[in-house]
């Protein structure tokens, strides 16, 4: 089904090291994003997994290390490196339609192309009805959509997105999961998606990086191998559970370091990995 | 809906506004002491039937209105420009800056008297007292909204692609419109107080609304003192709603739905 295999990109990115105030958070951080492929980030909250993508979208230089996109050392942020956020960023002044233009527009598109373009995308994540409305009338799981589609127009060789489902209720996440997944599989593209959910992670990956807390670098690299297209039943599978398992023990690791660092968010995590892991 | 609400909301009003009047007349009917020179109602009803009646009064409002339209129009433009200036060139902040840290404490109708000896016609001097009213208020707001722009919009827009000039005009200057619609609202009270002042100082014969509540005192006609009143009232009341209409008819995406 994927058609467009053109414009992927991928990212390596080797001894990255970042510090804000003196206090490292980035140390000797090499991964790599392939062509392609859904990587998944995952790490416990305060790891550094924003500084990490804000160094990739080219929002931050790097104290040290090299970051290439498809072999070119990456500049300041531009288009071909796209970023969803967590906190919405859609333009309130401008409607769904607007919006999602923004990034022709600005670039000059003609007008014609530019509309088919909008529309088609506007189509795909079925906002098509709501492209005339401001982004406060629409609901949390429309604004990741229009989101996710302003991003797309731009058809950009890597889409990053930095958890992009949190503060959504569990059942509009649920329903955007299994969205943002068909919409992969259909589209393609190199994603990075990050996440600090590791069941998210891990129904949504190609590739797992398990990051550290503290200096943040990538632990492990899991290749989850279960099938696609994928779909909820795939979490009821061994496989998963087995993939899962792996993983949790890895995480919960780092967790318990940011829990004794005294980071309020990892105890949430902490709590919630040991219930998890309770359960099995 | 719109009906029950007429019912409900209006009644009550009217209730209190008939209560109100009814308790005017009763305060001169009864002669209480300080109060016993009030016009009654009848006669301020008669007064105003009188100047709506008479073309001088309309030329009243005629002059008070434009006086308000230019130099408010003036403050805007002005105070607009130099706020958004001033918050986006840090160079041109620490310029201007420090001319308004003195300039602004000063009330505006305390430049009454410098403002007649320098200006060479009553015109000028109001337009310029009514600006100097609205200005500050209005660049200081419109400072305020640019340096409070959400900055991960900012960075979104350089993202997909925008340059400075697209940054400024989609995105500064949408994002700060709230602010200059705050502006232009205590603004617009601010330059009513200082219109209806610096007409009262001013007046010479025909002088707006103010000279003429001004000139009722001095002749001691005292309902007419309560039609001026009373329209100032109202010419204040009806720039606030059309600021209000503008605010909603420019930023759709504030709009309750
Ligand atoms: N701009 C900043 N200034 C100072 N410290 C920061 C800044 N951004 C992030 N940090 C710190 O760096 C660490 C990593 O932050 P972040 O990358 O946001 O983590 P994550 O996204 O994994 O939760 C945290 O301890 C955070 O407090
Ligand atoms: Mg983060």
């Amino acid at each position: 089904m994927s058609t467009v295999r053109r414009n992927f990109g991928e990212f390596q990115v080797t001894g990255l090291t970042h510090a804000y105030g003196g206090v490292p958070v980035l140390e000797d951080c090499s991964l790599e994003v392939p062509r392609g492929k859904l990587t998944v980030l995952v790490g416990p909250s305060g790891c550094g997994k924003t500084t990490l993508i804000n160094i990739l979208a080219g929002y931050e230089a790097p104290a040290g290390g090299r970051v290439l996109l498809d072999g070119q050392p990456v500049g300041g942020p531009g288009p071909d490196r796209l970023v969803v956020f967590q906190e919405t960023a859609l333009f309130p002044w401008m409607t769904v339609e607007q919006n999602v233009a923004f990034g022709c527009r600005v670039r000059g598109m003609p007008a014609g192309e530019m509309r088919e373009r909008v529309q088609a995308v506007l189509v795909k994540v079925g906002l098509s009805d709501f492209q005339a409305k401001y982004p406060s009338q629409l609901s949390g799981g429309m604004q990741r959509r229009a989101e996710l589609a302003r991003a797309m127009v731009n058809d950009p060789k890597v889409l990053m997105l930095d958890e992009p489902f949190r503060g959504l209720d569990a059942m509009t996440r649920s329903i955007m999961q299994e969205f943002y997944v068909g919409l992969f599989e259909e589209v393609g593209r190199t994603n990075l998606f990050i996440t600090h959910d590791l069941e998210e992670a891990v129904f949504l990956a190609d590739r797992l990086l398990i990051m550290t807390y503290r200096p943040g670098r990538i632990k492990e690299v899991i290749e989850v191998d279960l099938p696609r297209p994928r779909t909820f039943q795939v979490m009821a599978t061994q496989r998963y559970n087995d993939i899962r398992q792996h993983a949790l023990e890895l995480l919960f690791e780092e967790a318990s370091k940011a829990f004794e660092a005294g980071s309020k968010a990892a105890f949430d995590l902490v709590d919630g990995l040991a219930r998890a892991a309770g359960r099995q | 809906m719109a009906k029950r609400w007429l019912n409900r909301h209006a009644l009550r009003g009217l209730v209190s506004i008939v209560a109100f009047v009814v308790l005017w007349e009763l305060v001169v009917v009864l002669k209480l002491p300080y109060l016993k020179f009030l016009p009654l109602p009848g006669q301020v009803a008669a007064s105003l039937g009188q100047s709506i009646a008479s073309s001088a009064y309309w030329q009243d409002w005629e002059l008070s209105l434009g006086r308000i339209l230019v130099g408010f129009l003036a403050a805007q433009a002005l105070g607009i420009t130099l706020g958004l200036a001033m918050g986006i060139s840090r160079t041109a902040r620490r310029f201007v800056f420090p001319i308004f840290e003195v300039l602004r404490p000063i009330p505006p109708i305390a430049w009454i008297p410098l403002a007649i000896i320098f200006w060479p016609t009553t015109s000028l001097t109001i337009y310029f007292l009514v600006f100097t009213g609205s200005f500050f208020i209005v660049a200081l707001n419109v400072l305020d909204g640019v340096k409070s722009v959400d900055q991960s919009l900012v960075r979104a827009a350089y993202s997909l692609g925008a340059k400075p000039r697209d940054v400024f005009w989609r995105i500064m200057l949408p994002a700060t419109l709230p602010y200059v619609l705050t502006g232009a609202t205590v603004g617009m009270g601010v330059t009513w107080n200082v219109l209806i002042a610096a007409e009262m100082v001013t007046s010479a014969g025909q002088s707006g609304l103010g000279g003429m509540t001004w000139a009722a005192y001095t002749n001691g006609v005292l309902p007419v003192i309560v039609v001026g009143m009373l329209s100032i009232g109202v010419a204040g009341y009806l720039s606030s709603a059309l600021i209000r209409f503008l605010g909603e008819r420019f930023m759709p995406w504030r709009r309750r739905i």
